[in-house]
């Protein structure tokens, strides 16, 4: 190979999954550590942000007139310790490709989103969580070290309980390109999981089965019909579950006996590129809703289930964000902590009254609040709901039920946002005055910046 | 930047004294605007509106700036950027000139020429070069429905004004792909200053229903907006009246 070491580059319109807000950027895919330090010190007055597989709503991996890092290029699993269970990957790794080299080691990834298309960096970035938030923590708590690009072109290794750990866990990319990541992994025996479903006919009766239920499983999560209302507002499916024991499969079925551990996730085909406008509208939500609420068995036990139907069911349709058509979508996330139950339940009204179109809304509990300073969770509720951007007065509205969010303690997710007033930030993240003097200490030329710290002053 | 329903923190107004102008930055800082340059020919009804504007809430600057001074353009306006992004311009200066008065005084035709055109291709060209390196906002450009097709009682104004459209057109191609948006708004008949004393013409709008639709126009990436939005269909079918029957017609 010719000594060429520069890294791919072109200029691009970007725009996060909700496909909002697009903005230009020069693209370098760095193919090595080397290639993304020169990015990084070659990347001029408009700073850069790495960007993994632009599954974050809103503009969290975007830099207008900047350079935004690809790091996809960057995804090599460096080492496994299938003794241990502990890997070490490149940051552009993404979940998919983990889950396909460690589940047939009988290991499985600690945390995962709604969705396998995340990069190991991503996830660090925004800390995500998953449905077992409340027995596992966020992605961070599950980081043994990582490798960080700082903007003095330094690669530092950072451990837990340090400030430029915390600062980058749920740090939205702004202390630094995560190069690579020591992660510590969960036994499993099969890539089945084994799963109890109930349906709940309100809100109320919906708690109440999470709060008395969630601690005796692993993973456990509600969709709600937000379209449902009067007396059954807020009615759900509850999905819970854990990995099946290989002791759960059954004697006749016999190809998951003999191969126990292979990955399996289903692919329907790809969303068409053009959608009408209003496809996801009252009508059309309204009838999925109901015939998703009827489908649900009222009570199952022990079902087994594949990882991918489980866990990433939306996977199974790439690119379904278009189906919001052309004017995108917005995801809505909010967290409100126990004792504050009223407030969920106030703002659980308005949706259902307004009548939002979600077909995708999304109740859990959290345990207890990671250590990243930006870091999302808090003990409490979670509530995400996906709403097209077109919706007419959506802005004002979501503005109000912030207001809500705000003065019961709450906040709402930068990973997911896209919207938020500025000036509510500081009251939702009480260590944002730390990652701020941290920031200035550590990048005083603002190396590190993309649209959403730019948008919301970070 | 702006958010996801296109809603701009920073606005620039070319007219600060624009009564659409000030509807729109009144509108737009009720949602997200918190920082507004006010560009105009220093006097106190500038100030007064700076001050409006301030009394809702945002950080207003007013800014030395004369359409007709083309030269001072590229230093006055390109400075602007420089002290942090903006996400949107409104290129909301023009004049409606006397057409009576302005068909016996070249000079002053030209004038209105001027003003409405080639100070905005200066102008609109400055801003289009900082947002295209800032990577993102939206030039706004009030044209008008008098650029369609020239009318008899005002194609002075009306030649300016499809002068401006075209411009605003071709710059919108121009910049496609470059994360800027280009938005032609074309109102009808605005009851205003500016038409004060005129007769009234049939579909006549406000500035506030005019910053109504640019609102709209920002949150769907429109790349034209017609106020009243009835306005594209009839002028739809009037843009292929035959000249002999157009002229008698009384719009």
């Amino acid at each position: 190979m010719a000594a060429d070491t520069h890294a791919d580059e072109d200029f691009d319109t970007l725009t996060g999954w909700g496909r909002t807000a697009p903005t230009l950027a020069r693209v370098i895919r760095p193919r090595t550590y080397e290639e993304a330090a020169a990015a990084v010190r070659a990347c001029g007055a408009r700073g850069s942000i790495a960007r993994g597989l632009g599954r974050a709503y809103g503009d969290a991996a975007q830099n207008a007139g900047g350079a935004v890092l690809d790091m996809t290029g960057l995804a090599r699993i460096r080492a496994v310790d299938a003794e241990a269970g502990l890997v070490v990957c490149d940051a552009g790794v993404s979940l998919h490709r983990l889950m396909e080299a460690l589940l047939p080691l009988g290991w499985f990834v600690p945390v995962t989103p709604g969705t396998r298309y995340v990069t190991v960096g991503g996830a660090l970035g925004a800390d995500i969580h998953g449905k077992n938030h409340h027995v596992s923590g966020s992605f961070s708590r599950h980081v043994v070290s990582l490798d960080l690009l700082t903007a003095d072109g330094e690669l530092r290794t950072v451990v837990p309980g340090t400030p430029l750990f915390e600062a980058t866990a749920g740090g939205m990319g702004l202390t630094g390109v995560i190069l690579s990541v020591t992660l510590r992994l969960l036994p499993v025996e099969t890539s089945l999981m084994s799963v109890d479903t109930e349906r709940a006919r309100d809100l109320d009766d919906l708690m109440a089965r999470l709060t008395e239920g969630d601690h005796r499983y692993r993973y456990s999560v509600a969709w709600i019909d937000l379209l449902a209302r009067g007396a059954s507002t807020g009615r759900a499916v509850l999905t819970r579950g854990d990995h099946a024991p290989y002791d759960a499969l059954p004697v006749r079925a016999r190809r998951a006996r003999r191969s126990p551990l292979a990955f399996r996730p289903g692919q329907l085909p790809a969303a068409p590129a053009y959608v009408p406008e209003g496809l996801l509208g009252r009508t059309g939500v309204s009838l999925f809703n109901e015939l998703w609420y009827r489908k649900a068995p009222r009570r199952s036990t022990g079902r087994l289930q594949r990882l991918s139907s489980f866990f990433h069911p939306l996977d199974g349709v790439p690119h379904w964000n278009r189906l919001y058509g052309r004017g995108g979508f917005v995801q809505y996330q909010f967290v409100v902590g126990y004792g504050q139950e009223e407030t969920l339940r106030r703002v659980v009204r308005r949706i259902a009254s307004r009548g939002c179109p979600s077909f995708l809304a999304v109740l859990k509990r959290f345990g207890e609040a990671d250590p990243g300073w930006l870091s999302f969770p808090l003990p409490g509720w979670t509530l995400a709901l996906d709403i097209p951007a077109s919706l007419s007065g959506l802005g004002a509205f979501l503005d109000e039920l912030d207001e809500e969010v705000v003065a019961a303690g709450g906040r709402v997710y930068l990973a997911k946002d896209s919207r938020l007033r500025p000036e509510l930030l500081a009251a939702m993240y009480p260590r944002l005055a730390d990652f701020r003097e941290l920031r200035a200490a550590l990048d005083p030329r603002s190396v590190f910046v993309s649209d959403l710290a730019r948008r919301l002053d970070l | 930047m702006k958010d996801a329903f296109g809603a701009p923190q920073s606005l620039l107004v070319l007219g600060g004294t624009s009564e659409i102008g000030l509807a729109t930055a009144r509108r737009l800082i009720a949602r997200r605007t918190r920082t507004v340059w006010l560009a105009g020919r220093p006097s106190p009804a500038l100030t007064a509106a700076a001050e409006s504007l301030r009394a809702l809430g945002a950080e207003v600057h007013t800014v030395p700036f004369d359409a007709l001074d083309t030269e001072s353009h590229e230093e006055r306006l390109g400075k602007l950027f420089t002290e942090g992004d903006i996400d949107m311009v409104l290129l909301a200066f023009g004049v409606l000139g006397d057409q009576a008065r302005d068909e016996a005084d070249p000079l002053a035709a030209v004038r209105v020429a001027q003003t409405n055109y080639t100070g905005a291709v200066s102008a609109g060209l400055v801003c289009a070069q900082a947002l295209q390196a800032q990577g993102h906002g939206s030039l706004v450009v009030l044209s008008s429905v008098a650029g369609e097709r020239a009318r008899r009682a005002n194609f002075i104004y009306g030649s300016s004004k499809a002068g401006l459209d075209a411009f605003a057109q071709g710059l919108g191609d121009a910049l496609h792909g470059t994360g800027v948006h280009v938005m032609v708004v074309r109102p009808g008949f605005v009851r205003s200053k500016m038409t004060e004393g005129l007769a009234e013409a049939p579909l006549a709008t406000t500035p506030e229903a005019v910053a109504t639709a640019i609102e709209l126009g920002l949150r769907r990436r429109s790349e034209t907006v017609w106020v009243p939005g009835t306005l594209r269909m009839v002028m739809a079918a009037l843009r292929h009246v035959p000249r002999p029957l157009f002229r008698r017609l009384p719009v």
